[in-house]
C-alpha cells in the first residue's frame, strides 16, 4: 500500500493550497460572456427606472411638472420626493451617520443629484419621459472651494441641519462644518517643531477621482406581494448590510429581504454606498408590483455616485539637520460634497487618515481633519485603498520627498533613515496605531539593487547634463515610495459601519462524498474569491481546491458579514474561512480517531488525511472521514460535517511595499513615458501568486490614471467638466507601462495564515511613487512640490514656470 | 414607435426581429436575443465593452442603430468558440494567462483581440497595445491580456505551422 501512496508533497501539490499559482475557477463563464451581471438580468413584466436629474449644482426646487411625463404612452409612474414622503423614504441615512435626499426635497445641492425617478415599460421610453419631466428651479448661490465653504458668509448648503450645533463625529462649528477630528499630541508636537533644525511645510491636494468600475451601479428589485418577500439584486459590495440597513428604513422583516449581489463588474470601492436608486426602485416595485431595474449610464456613474479622495493635506515635518524626522503635523480640509456619504468606520470620520506617519519612526504627531459640505457629490469612498489611506500615504511620502530637498539628500537615504526597524514590531505610531509587522529596509533595499538605484541617479545627472547643454528636451524623473497600508477592518470593538460590527464570516458544508460548498460574508468584484478561498480551505482542510464551491453574496445563503472593501476580504473572512476550516479539521479528527480505534491525540494530521503517529500507514482520508461523520454512528457526536466561523480580527494588518518608478518627461510637451515601474509587495502569507501579481498590476494602472490625468473637476458654477470617459482618463494598454513585480513575505503574527490583502497596496503605493517620480524630475531646477493630476497641461506649466521653455 | 424590419447573422444563425429604428445594436443583442456577452460601460464609445464583430471588422454596438447592422454578419463572444465546441485559443490564453478580473471588458476584448489577429497574426507587444487600445479595462492594467493575446498568437501561428 505504500508503494502506490503519493508522498506527502504529491498530495498537497494536488490539493492546489496556499501558494499555488491556480487557474481562475471564474474564467470559464467570463470568457464565454456567461458572467450575469445586474443588468443582464431580465424577468417577466420588468420595469426600467430612470432619474431627472439636477443641471445646478445648488437650486431651490420650485416645482416638478410630472403631467406631460405620465402622459407619454408606456410610462408607468414618476415618483418625486412627495411620493416618498409618506413612506418616510424621501431621505435615507448615509454610511457617515448623515442623512441624504433620495429625491431632492425641495432644493439640490449638487449637479446630477436625483430630482424624479420615471418607471416605464423600457429604458428607451423611460429616457424620453426624463425628458418630458419639467422642473423649475431658482438657482442660488454656488460653494465649490471648501475653504469657502467655512467662510462666515458663505451660503447656507445644508439648511435641513443649519441649526444642529452636534453632528454624528461631535460639535459642529458652521452650518457647512461636519466635523472636526483630531488625533496625537497637539501641544508636543508644536513643541518640537518650533525648536527644530529645520522644518519643511507644503499643501499636498489629492484631488478628486472616482473609482469608475467598467460596469456601472445598479440594480433590480422585485417585491413578490403574495409572500411579503422582497428581493434585490444589485451591485452591492456589502450586501448583508445593505439587507440590515434596507429593514431599518423600509420596516420590512429582515428574513423577508433577500439582496443577492451577482457577478459584479468591479467596485474599488464605488459599489460600497446605498444610492437613490436602489432605493427608488424598491419604491417602485412595491408600488407596481413587478420588478423594476435600475442601471445607471456612466455620466451617472461619474457625476453623482461616490467619488474618492478630495483632500487639501496642510503638512508640517520636522527634523534634525542630519535627516533623523522629529515630529509630523497635520491638518486636512475634507471636501464631502452635499451630504456626508463618506463609508469609514464610524468611529473614523475621515477614515484611517492617522496612518499618515507611514513607514516612519516619528516620535510625535498631531492630525486634524476638517470635514466640510460643498456642491458638489457626495461620497469619499475608499477607492482601491482602506479607508484614507491613499490619502495619508500620498501625504507622508510627497512630506519625505520634500524634506529631503531641503535638507538636501537623497529621498532614499532619508527613508532608510527613519524607518521602523524590524525589531520595533509590534510598533505603537504617534497616532495610535500598533503595526503588527514588517520589515521594511530589507524590501527597500532589495528595490534599491534590482532597479541599480545608484546607476539610475547617475543615469539622471547625465541626462540633466545633456539637457542643460540643449542636447535633449527630455528630463528623467525617479520616484520613490514606500507605504504602509492599513487594511482589513476590523476589530468589532472599535470598527462598524452605522452600528454593524465589521466582522466577517465562512460557513462550511462537506458533503458525504467529501466535495465541498463554503460561504462567506464576503463578494469578490474580480477578486478571484472562489478560486483562493477554496485555496484557503484546501491547505486546511484536505480537500481538492477544484472540490470546493465557493459562494457569496445571496443573503438567503451566505453567513452574515460586512463585504468586500478596504482589502478586508483576506484579512477578514479569509481568517474566517481559515477558522471555520480548523473546527471542520477538529471533528474530522475524533471521527478519525474513532475510526482508527485510537485516542485523538494519537493522531497527526498530514495534508488530507489524519495518521496515527508513528505508524504512518494507518490513517484516514477526509474523503473517508466526510462519509464517515454521515454515515456512521460515531459514539457523541452529532451526524454531519459543518461549521461556520464568525471571525472578529484582534487587529488589522499592515502590509507595505517598496516601489521605484522612472519617467522621461518631455518638457516641452509635458507628455510622461513610463519607463519602469518596480513593485516589490509584502502582503504576508501568499494564497496565490497569479491573482496577486494580476491585483498588482491593475492597482499600479489605477494609480497610473490618477497621477497622470484622472480627475473629477468641477467649474466655479458646479459644473462637472469630466463626467464622461473623453474627459475623465482611464489609461489603455498603450498608456499602461509594463511592471516588474517582487515581493519579499513578513507574516501577519495575528492572522490564522498570516495573510494581509494586497488589493489596493499597489494604488496606495504607485499614486505616492509616481507623482514623487514627476516631481523629482524638476527637483535640479528648484522645484519643489506640484499638485495632482499630473497631466500634460500642468507639466508643461512647470516647466513653464522654471523657465525651462526658454 | 414603429417598428422596422431586420434581418442579420447573429453568431451563424439567422436572425430576422421587428424594432425600433432607434434601438442600438447592443441593447438588440442584448435584451431580443438574449446575447448577454456584450456589455454597456459607457455612452461615448471609449469603453469598448459593447464590442462585437460586424462584417469582419470590430465594433462598438453602442454606437450603430440595430438598422444599420440589417444584412450583416455579426459575431459575439458567444459565437467564437471552435465548431467542435471547444474553447477559441484567445478564450483559454485568457484563463491561462491571468488576462480577466471581472470579467465585464472580457467579451468585448477577446472578440477585438480575435479580430486584431485576423488582421495582423503576428503582431508585436506595441501592436498589441495600440490594437487593443479602443477597449479599456479597469483591473488587470493590460499587462496580461497582453500576453495572453501574443500567446494565442504564437499557439495559432504554430498550427498553421503544423498544418502546412
Amino acid at each position: 500500500m505504500n508503494d502506490q501512496t503519493p508522498t506527502a508533497t504529491e498530495r498537497a501539490e494536488k490539493l492546489q493550497g496556499l501558494g499555488c499559482a491556480r487557474k481562475r475557477v471564474e474564467d470559464a463563464r467570463f470568457t464565454q460572456g456567461k458572467g450575469n451581471y445586474v443588468d443582464d438580468i431580465k424577468m417577466p413584466g420588468m420595469l426600467f427606472g430612470d432619474f431627472v436629474r439636477s443641471p445646478y449644482a445648488h437650486a431651490r426646487v420650485i416645482s416638478v411638472d410630472k403631467e406631460a411625463a405620465l402622459a407619454l404612452p408606456g410610462v408607468v409612474a414618476v415618483l418625486t420626493a412627495a411620493d416618498l414622503e409618506p413612506l418616510n423614504l424621501h431621505w435615507m441615512p448615509t454610511l457617515a451617520g448623515d442623512k441624504q435626499m433620495v429625491l431632492a426635497v425641495g432644493k439640490v445641492l449638487f449637479q446630477g443629484q436625483e430630482v424624479a425617478f420615471v418607471v416605464a415599460e423600457d429604458r428607451y421610453i423611460a429616457a424620453d419621459a426624463v425628458e418630458l419631466v419639467e422642473v423649475e428651479y431658482e438657482e442660488l448661490p454656488v460653494v465649490v472651494d471648501p475653504f469657502k465653504a467655512l467662510d462666515p458668509d458663505a451660503p447656507v448648503l445644508r439648511e435641513d441641519i443649519a441649526d444642529q450645533k452636534e453632528g454624528a463625529h461631535g460639535p459642529r462649528r458652521h452650518p457647512n462644518h461636519i466635523f472636526t477630528w483630531e488625533q496625537g499630541d497637539e501641544a508636543a508636537t508644536n513643541a518640537v517643531l518650533a525648536g527644530a533644525d529645520v522644518v519643511a511645510e507644503a499643501m499636498i491636494q489629492y484631488h478628486r477621482c472616482h473609482p469608475c468600475p467598467l460596469e456601472t451601479c445598479g440594480c433590480v428589485a422585485s417585491m413578490d406581494k403574495i409572500n411579503g418577500k422582497l428581493t434585490v439584486w444589485g451591485t452591492f459590495q456589502a450586501p448583508h448590510a445593505v439587507r440590515t440597513i434596507a429593514s431599518l428604513i423600509s420596516g420590512i422583516a429582515e428574513h423577508n429581504i433577500r439582496i443577492v449581489s451577482p457577478d459584479i463588474g468591479g467596485g474599488f470601492g464605488n459599489k460600497v454606498g446605498v444610492y437613490p436608486g436602489y432605493i427608488c426602485s424598491i419604491v417602485a416595485s412595491i408600488v407596481t408590483g413587478v420588478p423594476v431595474k435600475w442601471v445607471e449610464d456612466r455620466i451617472e456613474n461619474l457625476t453623482a455616485t461616490a467619488f474618492a479622495r478630495d483632500y487639501w493635506m496642510q503638512g508640517k515635518i520636522a527634523a534634525t539637520r542630519d535627516g533623523k524626522i522629529t515630529a509630523l503635523w497635520c491638518h486636512t480640509t475634507a471636501d464631502h460634497g452635499g451630504f456626508d456619504a463618506c463609508a469609514d468606520p464610524t468611529k473614523f470620520p475621515a477614515g484611517f487618515m492617522n496612518i499618515c506617519t507611514g513607514s516612519y519612526d516619528i516620535p510625535v504627531a498631531w492630525l486634524s481633519v476638517d470635514g466640510v459640505y460643498t456642491n458638489k457629490a457626495p461620497g469619499g469612498v475608499a477607492y482601491r485603498c482602506s479607508f484614507r489611506v491613499t490619502e495619508a500615504s500620498y501625504f507622508i511620502e510627497r512630506m519625505i520627498d520634500i524634506l529631503a530637498i531641503k535638507l538636501d539628500m537623497d529621498p532614499v537615504e532619508l527613508r532608510l533613515k527613519n524607518f521602523i526597524r524590524a525589531d520595533q514590531f509590534p510598533y505603537h505610531s504617534a497616532l495610535g496605531w500598533e503595526y503588527d509587522s514588517g520589515d521594511y529596509h530589507t524590501a527597500m533595499e532589495k528595490v534599491l539593487k534590482a532597479v541599480d538605484y545608484d546607476g539610475l541617479r547617475r543615469e539622471q545627472a547625465e541626462r540633466l547634463a545633456a539637457f542643460k547643454r540643449g542636447e535633449t528636451r527630455k528630463l528623467m524623473g525617479i520616484g520613490v515610495s514606500h507605504f504602509t497600508e492599513i487594511v482589513g477592518a476590523g476589530p468589532v470593538k472599535n470598527c462598524d459601519i452605522l452600528g454593524l460590527g465589521m466582522f466577517d464570516s465562512c460557513a462550511i458544508r462537506i458533503h458525504p462524498t467529501g466535495s465541498v460548498t463554503a460561504r462567506l460574508g464576503t463578494i469578490s468584484q474580480g477578486q478571484g474569491h472562489a478560486t483562493t478561498f477554496a485555496q484557503i480551505l484546501a491547505s486546511e482542510i484536505g480537500i481538492p481546491a477544484d472540490s470546493i464551491t465557493v459562494e457569496e453574496g445571496d443573503t438567503d445563503t451566505a453567513p452574515y458579514g460586512l463585504g468586500t472593501y478596504g482589502s478586508r476580504s483576506t484579512p477578514v473572512a479569509g481568517a474566517a474561512a481559515a477558522m471555520a476550516g480548523r473546527k471542520i479539521r477538529a471533528k474530522a479528527q475524533m471521527i478519525a480517531a474513532w475510526m482508527l480505534e485510537v485516542h485523538d491525540d494519537d493522531l497527526e494530521w498530514d495534508v488530507d488525511r489524519f495518521a496515527v503517529k508513528g505508524a504512518p500507514e494507518r490513517f484516514k482520508t477526509m474523503t473517508e472521514i466526510a462519509f464517515a461523520a454521515y454515515n456512521q454512528a460515531v459514539p457523541g457526536l452529532e451526524p454531519g460535517l459543518e461549521a461556520v466561523s464568525y471571525y472578529d480580527p484582534p487587529n488589522m494588518t499592515y502590509p507595505f511595499g517598496a516601489y521605484v518608478s522612472v519617467l522621461d518627461i518631455d518638457v516641452d510637451t509635458g507628455e510622461v513615458e513610463i519607463r519602469r515601474f518596480y513593485a516589490l509587495d509584502d502582503c504576508g502569507t501568499r494564497i496565490n501568486p497569479m491573482i496577486i501579481e494580476g491585483q498588482v498590476h491593475g492597482g499600479l494602472t489605477e494609480a497610473v490614471a490618477i497621477v497622470l490625468g484622472q480627475e473629477i473637476a468641477y467649474d466655479e458654477d458646479g459644473n462637472v467638466t469630466t463626467g464622461t470617459l473623453m474627459d475623465f482618463f482611464l489609461p489603455t494598454a498603450v498608456e499602461a507601462p509594463h511592471y516588474e513585480t517582487d515581493h519579499t513575505t513578513t507574516p501577519s503574527p495575528h492572522h490564522p495564515i498570516g495573510a494581509k490583502g494586497v488589493g489596493e497596496s499597489p494604488n496606495v503605493g504607485g499614486v505616492s511613487c509616481l507623482s514623487n517620480a514627476v516631481n523629482d524630475a524638476f527637483r535640479a531646477f528648484g522645484h519643489v512640490h506640484a499638485q495632482m493630476p499630473h497631466d500634460h497641461w500642468r507639466i508643461w506649466k512647470i516647466a513653464e514656470g522654471l523657465g525651462l521653455h526658454g | 414607435m414603429a417598428k422596422m424590419h431586420v434581418k442579420m447573422t447573429v453568431n451563424g444563425k439567422a436572425v430576422e426581429a421587428l424594432a425600433e429604428p432607434r434601438t442600438l445594436l447592443i441593447h438588440f443583442l442584448r435584451e431580443e436575443l438574449n446575447l448577454t456577452g456584450p456589455h454597456i460601460g459607457c455612452d461615448t464609445s471609449h469603453c469598448g465593452a459593447c464590442t462585437v464583430d460586424l462584417d469582419g471588422k470590430s465594433v462598438k454596438s453602442c454606437t450603430l442603430f440595430v438598422g444599420q447592422a440589417n444584412g450583416a454578419e455579426i459575431t459575439t463572444i458567444e459565437g467564437i468558440a471552435n465548431a467542435d465546441g471547444s474553447l477559441h485559443v484567445l478564450q483559454e490564453m485568457f484563463r491561462e494567462h491571468h488576462g480577466l478580473q471581472c470579467g465585464f471588458c472580457t467579451p468585448g476584448m477577446i472578440v477585438r483581440a480575435r479580430r486584431l489577429l485576423a488582421e495582423n497574426p503576428d503582431p508585436t507587444e506595441a501592436e498589441v497595445r495600440f490594437g487593443i487600445s479602443g477597449n479599456l479595462c479597469r483591473c488587470t492594467g493590460y499587462q496580461n491580456i497582453v500576453k495572453a493575446i501574443l500567446a494565442a498568437a504564437a499557439t495559432l501561428n504554430a498550427e498553421k505551422e503544423a498544418a502546412q
